[in-house]
């Protein structure tokens, strides 16, 4: 797995998104309650642009007329037909043993430690007061 | 892990081997506002849209009475960055769908002010004029690949059979448009004369569905849910279908084409099964019949093919194609709306070039005569 810095932290506001090319993918990167998570641009059934989903919560329910809304803003629901997706493991909510987005590992490092170390990005400039969001693939 | 779906399956693995351009025939322009009209539309109805509005046989007039899972039914990617609904500007039209698909013709479906289900005749009448109007100017003048229906709601049959004259003069529409759920079913008498004129034009008949009669839409009442009500889209096809073949439409319209659009398919080869096994026990109440229902549905009747089905296992729509008859389906993607077909990924099963030919090309240019 390489590194991958792609964003500036500040790039991303929350319940936003930024798209960013990676060896030839399009990767999307959501910042949510102060997370960052990233996903293959593309939902697994018609290939719907998961950048332009509605980041919804999670909507459960235990019995009849009970309902419990958690981990607002985690769940992503595809632009098209509605397929719904944890941000957090890219799993299908309908079908999560069948069904998922391909997930990445993100990081968030701050600027002067990457400086440092091998991960500087020629075409990146780094720069040590900011934080960056770093991908693997 | 080796069958987890993580990207979106390809129905053919390698590329055609030439250039497959695509006939959508389910394409939805909107109106910006009302005011988009105001040139089409005689001041009298002006007045009339703006004091009464529609008049419908449902609540919550303004929305649909069952919201829908998105805004405006639209993918939520479809909407103009430069303002306005999905479907209402044709520069990104073009940009997102017609030509990065390399769309060769769109069929323009409007669905706009509920056109079919105003109960005001005179005023949805209007109202469809001023739509076939805009649809040349807005869309077909301005991008040739766009084709115009004729919107001809059939409840007032001399006001459908005016605005038909109207248009047909024009030689630039491809179809007319009649409501799916009108007053009565499809096959009923009093609709025959329009019939016999898009016959006598050499028009197909087009028959998207959607809108509201004065009936629930499902056989057994009104549905709880949109999830439950979008599945009457199939229950009315399949019920004007079988009205249509029935009554015999095909046996006194020999050469009338009739399109459903958006009804999807996989409910066909039950119904014309079951319209077979019944006519060989009733065949003496339709004497008017000479032949069985499902030899009427293979030559006189065409399926727009979204929202596809999708079964758990590809070789299930295969077979569901293969009952239905390759030279049956067209290809339609219903853009903008949220339950958009994507060409390249909707087909979850594998086709031969001649199949993909003719899905997405050929049988709409035959029917639509392209």
């Amino acid at each position: 797995m390489t590194r991958h810095i792609v964003a500036r932290t500040s790039d991303i506001p929350p319940g936003g998104n930024k798209v960013v090319g990676v060896e030839g993918r399009d990767i999307v990167i959501f910042h949510v309650n102060g997370e960052f998570f990233a996903l293959l641009n593309r939902c697994p059934h018609e290939g719907a642009p998961l950048s332009k989903a509605a980041c919804v919560a999670r909507l459960t329910s235990p019995e009849p007329g009970v309902y419990v809304r958690d981990r607002v803003g985690e769940l992503l629901r595809c632009p098209w037909h509605g397929w719904e997706f944890d941000m957090r493991t890219g799993q299908s909510w309908f079908d999560p043993n069948r069904v998922k987005v391909r997930s990445y590992p993100v990081a968030v490092a701050r600027g002067e430690e990457l400086q440092k170390g091998p991960y500087v990005a020629e075409t990146f400039p780094v720069h040590v007061e900011d934080s960056y969001v770093i991908v693997e693939l | 892990m080796s069958d987890v779906i993580d990207r979106p399956i390809l129905e053919q693995e390698k590329p055609a081997q030439s250039r497959l351009r695509i006939i959508d025939c389910d394409v939805h322009p909107s109106i910006h506002s009302h005011s988009d009209l105001n040139e089409f539309l005689p001041k009298r109805w002006q007045e009339h849209l703006k004091t009464y509005g529609s008049h419908l046989r449902t609540p919550y007039i303004g929305t649909t009475p069952y919201p829908r899972s998105s805004p405006l039914i639209a993918r939520r990617d479809a909407w103009p960055p430069t303002g306005g609904p999905p479907g209402s500007n044709l520069a990104f039209m073009q940009k997102q769908h017609l030509d990065p698909l390399d769309v060769e013709y769109g069929i323009l479906q409007v669905l706009d002010l509920f056109i079919f289900s105003q109960q005001n005749l005179e005023f949805g009448a209007a109202i469809q004029r001023a739509i076939n109007d805009w649809q040349l100017a807005f869309w077909s003048h301005r991008d040739p690949r766009l084709k115009a229906s004729i919107l001809a709601g059939q409840d007032d049959t001399q006001l459908a059979i005016a605005e038909i004259d109207r248009c047909a003069k024009t030689g630039e529409y491809i179809q007319i448009n009649v409501s799916p759920r009108a007053n009565e079913p499809l096959g009923r008498r009093r609709y025959w004369p329009i019939y016999a004129r898009a016959q006598e034009l050499g028009l197909p008949l087009g028959i998207h569905v959607g809108g509201y009669g004065g009936h629930a839409p499902t056989g057994g009442g009104w549905p709880s849910y949109y999830c439950e009500e979008h599945q009457s889209n199939a229950h009315t096809v399949a019920a004007q279908l079988t009205s249509l073949v029935l009554e015999g439409i095909p046996e006194r319209f020999p050469k009338l084409k009739i399109v459903f659009i958006e009804g999807g398919f996989g409910w066909i080869p039950s119904t014309t099964w079951r319209m077979d096994q019944h006519f060989e026990k009733f065949r003496d109440e339709v004497p008017h019949l000479k032949r069985k229902p499902s030899e009427y549905v293979k030559e006189h009747f065409w399926f727009t093919t979204q929202p596809i089905d999708e079964p758990d296992e590809a070789k299930h729509l295969r077979s569901l194609i293969e009952w239905v008859g390759i030279d049956r389906l067209l290809f339609s993607s219903d853009y903008p709306h949220w339950d958009f077909d994507d060409p390249r990924f909707a087909f979850k099963t594998p086709l031969s070039e001649a199949e993909r030919r003719k899905i997405f090309n050929g049988n709409a240019r035959a029917v639509y005569k392209f």
